[in-house]
């Protein structure tokens, strides 16, 4: 906090962290080998199994392990916590479909634009509210999401509290609802694999352990040459851009969007519970969080056991986690079997 | 002109509550540093005490208080031992997530027991007329309540033994170790009497308003905004602050569309939080 | 210590397999475990004829309820009515198809949590894991406008109920059938009814939700006024989570409105007319969406009397087979009458709102489209849904059948209720407007 914002103090990186950045990179893509098979398993699941079922479970898993990998690039990585992640989700969502239902731009574009929109925010917001630290960041995130919620509500051209409808013709430029669910699914697919390369790429880079340094003591990390400030700010807007163009992606194929879904408080700190049940930091807990929560949480909506209290039960098992295996799976396993360090990124 | 005045008044009598609502927050946020994200579920079970008191047992809303307030103490020490203590000392996301699945649980199992239908206290003192103002008596009742409340709490925090430990602990706890103070009982201590303060803002609130049992979770945030007003940490702080949100919320509306409310309250919530991180109210905290 | 750890990590691990095998695994537990009486034989083969044989079929029909969530009420009165539905056409042996079998009817429902997250999912999962041969729609608009992308890509006619908003039904989407009256004609008799008691008022204040269907309704009852010539002098929307109205009541007040008409749901709705009461707002006629109807709105005591309240559907309600061939229409279904006595009953003595008989006539609708194409086919169901035209104990029921509006409900209208009280001094909702199918007289103005 005391050194001016924009000093570019570039400052000789101590040598030691050079020789375990190298001696990470020696075992280079060890630690990708599992995600990549994990995701690709998932990517041609439904095939296998020819049932669409099938794909939109995993189009609900997929989906949340690219959003917490996301986040996990802020919230593992620097140990800045963004309990209102969500509206980097929403803002995209808004904006591409905006250009896809009113100026009939067509997915890929909207894609594209819902991403910038995201990233744009993120940059503006982190430039003010990364100074904070701790519980204070988390409330500032807050507070710009429910701000962004209320403003959205009431403006006209995003339909205001109405929100927007997508003409069922749009499906059939390519080629039909089903084929659009389809396709949908599979650029997910991409994106998900696309998330976690960043992610780890991220990790293994000295960006990335400058941005680990933060995590562990920023002023620490700044005295050691880190430039914390930019560092942050880049990290946020990294893990906006991928929610921004996962909400085009997601209000599409949903057919509609309205300010109060595409907002949800909750839906971030869902979020925050798959990294963090996963393990936070690294590159393959989001994705086991993910995986871990989504089938918890569709197992007890539709178990006739669980699916009345399936809140309360969600609420005791992520207590248990968060009281007893605060690393996660992936850390849990970390610490118990050294040997598999390499292996679980 | 009357229009304005009104609208002050009505403000007014709302900020009172909206303060002692926030005030459960702000202390625990003092003490020991967590936000507590289950406080939203706990004013909600603070409304449904005195709903079923009143409902079932015929007992007068505000003699039904006291055993909210009661539950509520004895339910925040029995959460902060179950979900808060053990990453008392753990970075925030704990914390946050501790609380946050202490919420789900609560909104879980009372949704399933009380499903999320309305519920509403019928209960009336009638009303007084101030110019043009109608105010109904609940109201005042309420505002003068939370004003005693908040007054007996900081009698407590400053002329008590273990209100001058509460102290010691927020504000050093390490310090405050070293002196013999009994730092565990005392944050659990706090804890209730966060939790406490929320129940009995619920109750209040419960003979106002209809509620829901998610009801809790708008004046969860309106906390957090009031809390960051006020100055976090600081309880009495929450007093002004709360009547600062109120009197916006009724003149804001008086000159735009009352749509744009919230949007100010949370452009208005970062921005302090930018700018005085401390409140308005609040001194510099190294 | 580290065996707590080691003991507890097993436990989630063990719990989360369980439950990937629950989601992924094609012979889902939970679908298994639905409450069925009879396991669904194969649905007989789209295109194929019926199957000529006489042992019982069953249809499995599928939807989301909101359970749990801000629409749980609303929602609980929907699928009690489809509940009854469901029992009436078993109890009489199921519905007779072209060649004289009987197909029974059982439902296979989830919890949609009153948000759109997993309604895609879920209907995916009725539509092909469950094998659902039609679906009925879940409560509200916005998830509405989820579950008929999935209805449309399965090819899976859904009737909906609940969901009035217009604009989902403008989308192209050419399976998705609407019990209700939609949102744009909501209110517009509200504006009819104050004309005809009041031809003197002019002023008009509109406080409504701030969410997609209070403002679909109250965008299209502001129109409809302004075109009779009223001054619209208030337009404000409130947050969903209000719950202090008095801005909006000392905005009322300040701009001496002969009517006001708005509201959203029932919380909201509730609360907006308890405190209108207790700051003695003096206006002539307070018109409110949702709420009034409820029979629970009778709660708010004297609050409540005189205020007026659009409803699919009153007990009340003047259908009769009579009614039908005064109008030219085909009768099916049965008695007003008769569906209150059965909900009574199998409901411990509560009276059916209008969302629960919506629920039950999306399941009337059905029936009665499937017994004209004489199967199960969804073409020819599709079929006979476009071609329908009858009246009903829920009203007349007419679809939309151009390119643009596919679906719409064009003959089915709403009724004005309003709070009186009786000569005891009880409070009783009377049905006031349209004029034919009234009461008693409107109160006017409210006291």
């Amino acid at each position: 906090m005391n050194s001016p914002q924009d000093s570019s103090v570039v400052g000789s990186a101590p040598k030691v962290s050079w020789r375990e950045a190298l001696s990470q990179n020696a075992g280079a893509y060890v630690g990708l080998i599992l995600p990549l098979i994990i995701i690709a398993l998932l990517t041609i699941w439904p095939t296998v199994t020819g049932k669409d079922i099938t794909r939109e479970s995993i189009f609900t898993i997929m989906l949340s392990i690219a959003l917490a990998s996301s986040l996990n690039i802020l919230l593992g990585y620097t140990g800045y916590v963004s309990f209102g992640h969500v509206v980097f989700f929403g803002l995209g969502g808004y904006v591409g479909f905006y250009l896809m239902a009113v100026q009939g731009w067509s997915l890929w574009p909207a894609m594209a634009m819902g991403g910038l929109a995201a990233g744009l925010l993120a940059f503006l917001l982190g430039k003010a509210i990364l100074r904070l630290r701790g519980g204070y960041f988390a409330l500032a995130t807050i507070g710009v999401n429910e701000a962004m919620r209320a403003f959205i509500n009431n403006f006209e051209p995003f339909g205001g509290p109405v929100g927007m409808t997508l003409n069922f013709q749009v499906y059939r430029d390519y080629g039909g609802a089903a084929q659009a669910l389809r396709m949908t699914f599979y650029i997910l697919a991409a994106i998900t694999f696309i998330v976690i390369l960043v992610s780890y790429f991220v990790r293994m880079s000295k960006f990335g352990l400058g941005l680990l340094a933060i995590r562990e003591d920023e002023d620490a990390a700044e005295v050691m040459g880190v430039v914390a400030p930019s560092a942050k700010t880049w990290a946020y807007v990294l893990s906006a851009i991928f929610p921004g163009i996962l909400g085009v992606l997601f209000f599409f194929k949903n057919g509609s969007i309205e300010p109060v879904p595409a907002f949800r408080l909750n839906f971030s700190i869902e979020m925050i519970v798959m990294v963090m049940l996963g393990g936070q930091g690294t590159v393959l807990g989001p994705i086991l969080g993910g995986i871990g929560y989504q089938s918890l949480r569709g197992y007890l909506l539709t178990s006739p056991l669980f699916k009345n209290i399936q809140l309360a039960v969600a609420g005791v098992l992520l207590l248990v986690i968060v009281l007893f295996v605060p690393a996660g799976v992936v850390g849990w396993l970390r610490n118990r079997f050294p040997v598999l360090r390499r292996i679980l990124q | 002109m009357d229009f304005l005045f009104t609208s002050i008044l009505d403000g007014l009598m709302l900020g009172f509550v909206y303060g002692l609502a926030a005030m459960g927050l702000t202390l625990i946020w003092g003490v020991m540093n967590v936000i507590n994200l289950s406080h939203g579920p706990i004013i909600s079970l603070g409304m449904f005490g005195v709903y079923l008191l009143f409902t079932f047992l015929g007992m007068n809303p505000y003699i039904a208080l006291i055993f909210v307030a009661l539950f509520g103490l004895l339910l925040g020490i029995v959460i902060y031992f179950v979900a808060v203590n053990r990453v008392i000392d753990a970075p925030h996301l704990s914390t946050l997530l501790a609380t946050f699945a202490v919420a789900m649980i609560i909104t879980g199992l009372g949704t399933a027991v009380f499903t999320a239908s309305p519920r509403n206290v019928d209960y009336s003192l009638g009303s007084v007329t101030i110019g043009n103002a109608t105010i109904p008596v609940t109201r005042i009742v309420a505002a003068v309540l939370s004003v005693l409340i908040t007054a007996g709490l900081y009698l407590y925090l400053h002329r008590t033994r273990s209100g001058r430990y509460i102290r010691a602990v927020a504000n050093n706890r390490s310090a405050a170790e070293l002196m013999g103070v009994p730092s565990v009982r005392i944050l659990a201590l706090s804890f209730g009497i966060g939790t406490m303060l929320a129940a009995l803002a619920g109750g209040l609130i419960s003979t106002l308003f209809p509620f829901t049992i998610l009801a809790g979770g708008t004046y969860e945030l309106k906390s957090f905004v009031i809390g960051v007003l006020g100055g976090l940490g600081n309880p009495i702080g929450a007093l002004f602050g709360g009547l600062i949100l109120g009197v916006l919320e009724g003149i804001i509306p008086t000159f735009m569309p009352a749509t744009w409310v919230p949007v100010l309250e949370f452009g208005l919530f970062v921005l302090i939080l930018l700018v005085r991180p401390q409140g308005l109210f609040g001194a510099k905290k190294s | 210590m580290k065996r707590t750890f080691f003991w507890s990590f097993l436990l989630i691990l063990v719990l989360a397999l369980a439950a990937c095998g629950g989601s992924a695994e094609p012979t889902a537990p939970a679908a298994a475990a639905q409450p069925g009486e009879t396991t669904a034989e194969q649905p007989a083969e789209a295109t194929a004829p019926p199957a000529a044989e006489t042992a019982a079929q069953t249809i499995i029909i599928g939807f989301t309820a909101s359970q749990t969530g801000n629409q749980n009420v609303p929602s609980t009165g929907q699928v009690n009515g489809l509940n009854l539905w469901k029992d009436t056409v078993n109890e009489a042996g199921g519905i007779e198809l072209a060649d004289g079998s009987k197909v029974m009817v059982d439902f296979v429902s989830y919890d949609d949590e009153s948000n759109t997250d997993r309604v895609q999912e879920l209907y995916t999962r009725l539509a092909t894991e469950d094998e659902a041969n039609f679906l009925i729609s879940p409560y509200s608009s916005g998830l509405t406008a989820a579950a008929a992308v999935i209805s449309e890509q399965y090819g899976k006619v859904m009737i909906t109920t609940g969901a009035a908003s217009d604009d989902t039904y403008q989308q192209g989407l050419t399976l998705v059938y609407q019990a209700y009256t939609p949102a744009s004609r909501y209110l517009t008799g509200a504006v009819d009814m104050l004309e005809s008691v009041d031809p003197e008022a002019k002023n008009v204040a509109f406080v409504y939700e701030n969410s997609k269907f209070s403002t679909d309704v109250v965008e299209a009852a502001r129109q409809y006024a302004e075109g009779k010539g009223y001054n619209v002098v208030l337009m404000e929307g409130y947050d969903p989570e209000t719950t202090d109205f008095g801005p909006f009541i000392n905005k009322i007040q300040d701009s001496q409105p002969d009517a006001i008409m708005g509201g959203g749901h029932f919380q909201d709705g509730s609360t907006f007319t308890r405190q209108l009461n207790e700051k003695n707002v003096d206006v002539g006629f307070f018109a409110l969406l949702v709420a009034p109807p409820e029979p629970d709105f009778a709660d708010l005591g004297d609050a409540a009397v005189g205020v007026v309240g659009p409803s699919q559907w009153e007990p009340q309600a003047a259908f009769t087979p009579d009614s039908a061939s005064a109008a030219g229409l085909d009768w099916y279904g049965p008695l007003g009458e008769e569906f209150v006595q059965s909900y009574e009953a199998k409901f411990d003595g509560a009276e059916p709102s209008y969302h629960a008989a919506g629920g039950y006539a999306a399941g009337l609708i059905l029936e009665k489209a499937i017994r004209d194409a004489g199967s199960t086919d969804p073409a020819a169901v599709q079929q006979a849904l476009d071609a329908m035209n009858l009246q009903t104990f829920f009203g007349h029921i007419q679809f939309d059948t151009s390119a643009e509006a596919h679906g719409l409900q064009t003959g089915h209208s709403m009724v004005y209720i309003q709070w009186q009280k009786d000569a005891d001094g009880n409070l009783v909702k009377e049905v006031v407007w349209p004029l034919e199918g009234a009461t008693a007289d409107t109160i006017y103005p409210m006291p």
